[in-house]
């Protein structure tokens, strides 16, 4: 009995948060009558919190170096998105050398800030209010306070694109249906060899039963929301590129020396700096990151409006950092998940989507998520201080 | 009835899982020194917090007795209202801020209103600066100070409330001989204000020097009262109580050879990282052997943890000079990682708030140092990981629930052997151990020389720095002394001995 309360206390905050997740869901799947789990609005729920999720992605790195963020991500992918399309509609730059130079100027933008934060010593916050003010007006300036439309569709298919469904099979998409059996089928090998290491190790595991109903949970999802999106147009590129990097990202940071030099100097600066870990390195390259992923969220956020202009990406940075935090990081540093990031953005994401539906205003929604953002951190805070 | 000021009846503490005090009985006498002693564990936090207020009346058992009266406290507020003040181990002072500003935080000396009266204020600090002799202007800043002093700082500060029972929680840890000397005397000199003070200490030679009573608590019980003049009072005596048994020897029997000449540091210069006009090392040179224990003796400011970190990896200091030679031949240590990589190690003097991550668990601290040894590539070998961990686990008998346990709720001796794990793992050739057993209990401190000796076998030099004076007498080979930066004496094992090392320093001092 002990462990099995022990395992629920450790994991209370990313149960209560799952469940918050699926009750949020619930309530606003009664409230819209049923709109918001359509084939239509799923797709759509994917295509709107894209960029936020990729952004959220690698503010998360920054926030685990000790609770620092990116101000100028809004701002970085406005102007990535800006310069993207003069490239293309005024220099005539065909669409995959513009992708790939925008994130390479997204990059380079990133390199700049982790210089000044990490060799100079600025504060991260002030070096990236900077960069806010810096990338806006740039924006500002290249548009010459225009927009510019439309794009090229290969330039948009990353954003509003699906993968290619092979056959129909009764209205559904075959690509998607295989990816979600292939999907379900690696997650239960994995966390199989899982509670095999785990059991070798005599350490504590999920008593068996909790285990299958989890597994079963878990892969009822997965398939039923891969259903969904089957019956409408396939899988949107987005959650493709969404996937691929929370795989890439997830495994960097749990199973990798660079992703433990990061939570090890959000956990403890100078004790990491004493076990050899290069602090000013780690700090660099999260922000140097930070700048590709933002170039990427402005790539896609450009092509789903199909239109380059001036006031693109403002409060991106604010979406990504509450998701962050909602998903269980720390203030800080050292504690938080690819996942739970994911997670909070997707909570946010839902809120958005389903008060849209219902018709509440956008003020309304804005004060909403608000609330939302100070519940769970309160929450965190509190839970927190109480297993002390 | 006014035989005690102080009386803890029956208290019964519990933890979720834990009885953390069972039937604690604790009595002051007025007007006395009283110490508290036990091993790290053994309630004596506790007990205090029980008593500050920290643990509101209502969450133990027992009663409170002050001056007679039943108290229950329901916070440090109330607590201090009769008299009870606590001067942690953490010192709870304002580098920023001056020393008058620090003493009356939080009970401000007011004029008309709210505004605060800076007249008052620093009259009222100067006369209480005097008291305790502390001679410094009172506007200097506390972060000026040394340890020593701001010591005394939170002395005047709790003076200052009208306190009528001090409790010190182990007021000389930090403190270098002199410092501490001066501690101690004024303590003895508070009663003479009416005072009376508990303080816990793991310093024996200082518990028998100024205590009158002396409570032993063992596993959240009171074994016994000592009382000065009626029982035998010598350091085995506690010592023996404390752990239940009669321990013979304070450092284990060391059988190991001493091999040639393998660690040098020659002409070795260092300026303060802040201030780079203050010289704080001076053409240092000394020179260790495989399989010798080499200790740094001196005060606290002498430079040694400042010679230390400089040598490792440059982490102290600026225009640092001087060559290092390992088996012979010159090193470059640029970074810690190049030092890591030439085989040198360091464990640093504040393992909480540098040597360890305490929100990672104990797995996750031990691999930091070495990634390599685990790693194909980038990616970590989770299954190579566990089993490092485990090992050292067994080895060095870490006491934890398991490898996942978090190194923050670990007691300070478990937390050093984890520390003294992560640098194992990275396979030094030679170790640098500052202040080892700092706040460690007696059996713990046997258990962290056991493993220096296991190390000193496999023929790893250790550079042992210590502000214990028995610890490095007891433990080292040779011992250097250290003072203002310099290297001022070398001594073999046999020579050494408290009046010499002293000796050194004061000769020092003179022709300085």
């Amino acid at each position: 009995m002990g462990k099995k309360e022990s395992i629920l206390k450790n994991n209370l905050r990313q149960y209560v948060m799952v469940i918050v997740f699926a009750l949020v869901i619930v309530l606003f799947q009664v409230l819209t009558n049923g709109v918001l789990l359509k084939p239509l609005n799923v797709s759509n729920l994917i295509s709107q919190n894209g960029y936020i999720l990729i952004l959220a992605i690698g503010m998360l790195l920054c926030i685990l170096t000790g609770g620092n963020v990116d101000l100028s991500v809004g701002s970085v992918a406005g102007f990535v998105g800006a310069m993207s399309a003069i490239m293309m509609l005024k220099w005539g730059i065909p669409e995959v050398p513009t992708i790939l130079i925008s994130l390479a100027i997204g990059f380079a933008i990133g390199c700049w800030q982790g210089f000044w934060i990490a060799y100079v010593g600025v504060p991260a916050f002030i070096a990236t209010l900077a960069g806010m003010l810096i990338f806006r007006g740039l924006t500002l300036v290249v548009l010459q306070g225009t927009s510019l439309a439309p794009l090229p569709a290969a330039y948009t298919f990353l954003a509003s694109g699906f993968l290619p469904g092979i056959v129909d099979v009764g209205g559904y998409n075959l690509l998607a249906i295989i990816l979600g059996v292939a999907v379900s089928v690696f997650y239960v090998l994995r966390e199989l060899k899982n509670r095999e290491n785990k059991r070798k190790y005599d350490f504590e595991v999920t008593p068996l039963k909790v285990f299958i109903l989890q597994t079963i949970g878990i892969l009822a999802v997965i398939n039923a929301f891969v259903l969904t999106l089957a019956s409408y147009k396939g899988i949107p590129m987005v959650l493709v590129i969404v996937i691929i990097l929370v795989a890439i990202y997830s495994f960097v940071t749990m199973k990798t020396i660079p992703g433990r030099h990061i939570y090890a100097f959000g956990g403890n600066a100078k004790a990491a700096q004493l076990s050899g870990v290069n602090t000013k390195k780690v700090m660099f390259w999260v922000y140097a990151n930070m700048g590709v992923l933002a170039a990427l969220a402005g790539i896609i956020f450009t092509g789903r409006l199909n239109s380059a202009t001036p006031k693109s990406g403002t409060n991106f940075e604010l979406d990504a950092i509450a998701a962050c935090f909602i998903g269980g990081a720390s203030t800080s540093g050292g504690v938080g998940t690819v996942i739970g990031a994911m997670v909070g953005g997707l909570l946010m994401g839902v809120l958005n989507n389903g008060m849209s539906i219902m018709g509440v205003s956008i003020d309304w929604q804005q004060a909403i998520k608000g609330f939302v953002l100070l519940a769970a951190v309160a929450f965190d805070v509190y839970s927190k201080s109480k297993s002390k | 009835m006014e035989q005690y000021v102080l009386e803890m009846r029956n208290i019964i503490k519990t933890f979720p899982g834990v009885k953390a005090l069972d039937d604690v009985n604790f009595k002051i006498k007025p007007l006395q020194i009283h110490a508290l002693v036990g091993e790290n564990g053994a309630g004596k936090s506790t007990l205090m917090n029980v008593l500050s207020g920290v643990y509101p009346h209502g969450t133990y058992e027992g009663d409170i007795v002050v001056n007679g009266e039943i108290c229950a406290f329901k916070n440090i507020k109330e607590s201090e209202a009769k008299g009870i003040a606590i001067i942690h181990q953490e010192l709870a002072l304002i580098p920023q801020l001056s020393i008058a500003e620090n003493v009356f935080l939080g009970n401000e000396q007011t004029g008309i209103g709210p505004i605060i009266s800076w007249d008052k204020t620093r009259q009222k600090t100067i006369e209480m600066m005097k008291k305790v002799g502390l001679t410094d202007n009172i506007d200097t800043k506390v972060r000026d100070l040394g340890m020593g002093k701001q010591q005394l700082v939170e002395i005047i500060k709790a003076l200052s409330k009208d306190v009528k029972i001090l409790i010190l929680d182990e007021p000389t840890a930090a403190l270098n001989d002199d410092d501490s000397k001066h501690l101690l005397d004024l303590l003895l000199g508070l009663k003479e204000h009416g005072i009376t003070c508990i303080i816990i200490s793991h310093k024996l030679n200082e518990v028998t020097r100024v205590a009158d009573e002396i409570t032993v608590l063992r596993d959240g019980k009171t074994i016994e009262t000592l009382t000065k003049g009626t029982d035998e009072i010598t350091e085995a005596r506690i010592i023996k109580g404390m752990v239940g048994r009669e321990i013979v020897d304070r450092f284990p029997k060391r059988s190991h050879k001493i091999g040639d000449v393998y660690f040098e540091v020659k002409n070795w210069n260092a300026y303060d990282t802040i201030d780079d006009t203050k010289h704080v090392l001076k053409d240092v040179n000394i020179q260790c052997r495989k399989g010798e224990v080499v200790g740094i003796a001196g005060l606290m400011g002498a430079g040694r943890t400042e010679f230390a970190m400089s040598v490792f990896g440059k982490s102290y200091g600026k225009k640092i000079s001087g060559t290092i030679l390992k088996n012979g031949k010159e090193i470059h240590i640029k970074n810690v990682k190049d030092a890591i990589k030439n085989g040198l190690a360091y464990t640093t003097e504040d393992r909480k708030s540098v040597g360890l991550i305490l929100i990672d668990n104990i797995k996750r601290n031990i691999s930091l140092t070495a990634f390599d040894k685990i790693s194909k590539g980038i990616v970590i070998d989770e299954n190579k990981e566990i089993k490092v961990a485990e090992e050292f686990r067994s080895k060095l008998r870490i006491k934890s629930s398991s490898i996942l346990q978090k190194t923050g709720n670990l007691s300070g001796g478990n937390q050093q052997k984890v520390v003294f794990s992560k640098w194992i793992f990275s396979d030094p050739d030679v170790l640098i151990l500052d202040e080892p057993t700092r706040g460690i209990d007696v059996g713990a401190k046997y258990e962290i020389y056991t493993v220096i000796n296991e190390l000193t076998e496999k023929g790893k030099t250790i550079i042992l720095i210590s502000s214990e004076l028995p610890e490095v007498l007891g433990m080292s080979d040779r011992v250097y002394i250290m003072n203002e930066g310099r290297i001022v004496g070398e001594l073999a094992a046999s020579e050494a001995s408290q009046e010499s090392v002293m000796h050194c320093i004061m000769e020092s001092n003179r022709e300085g």
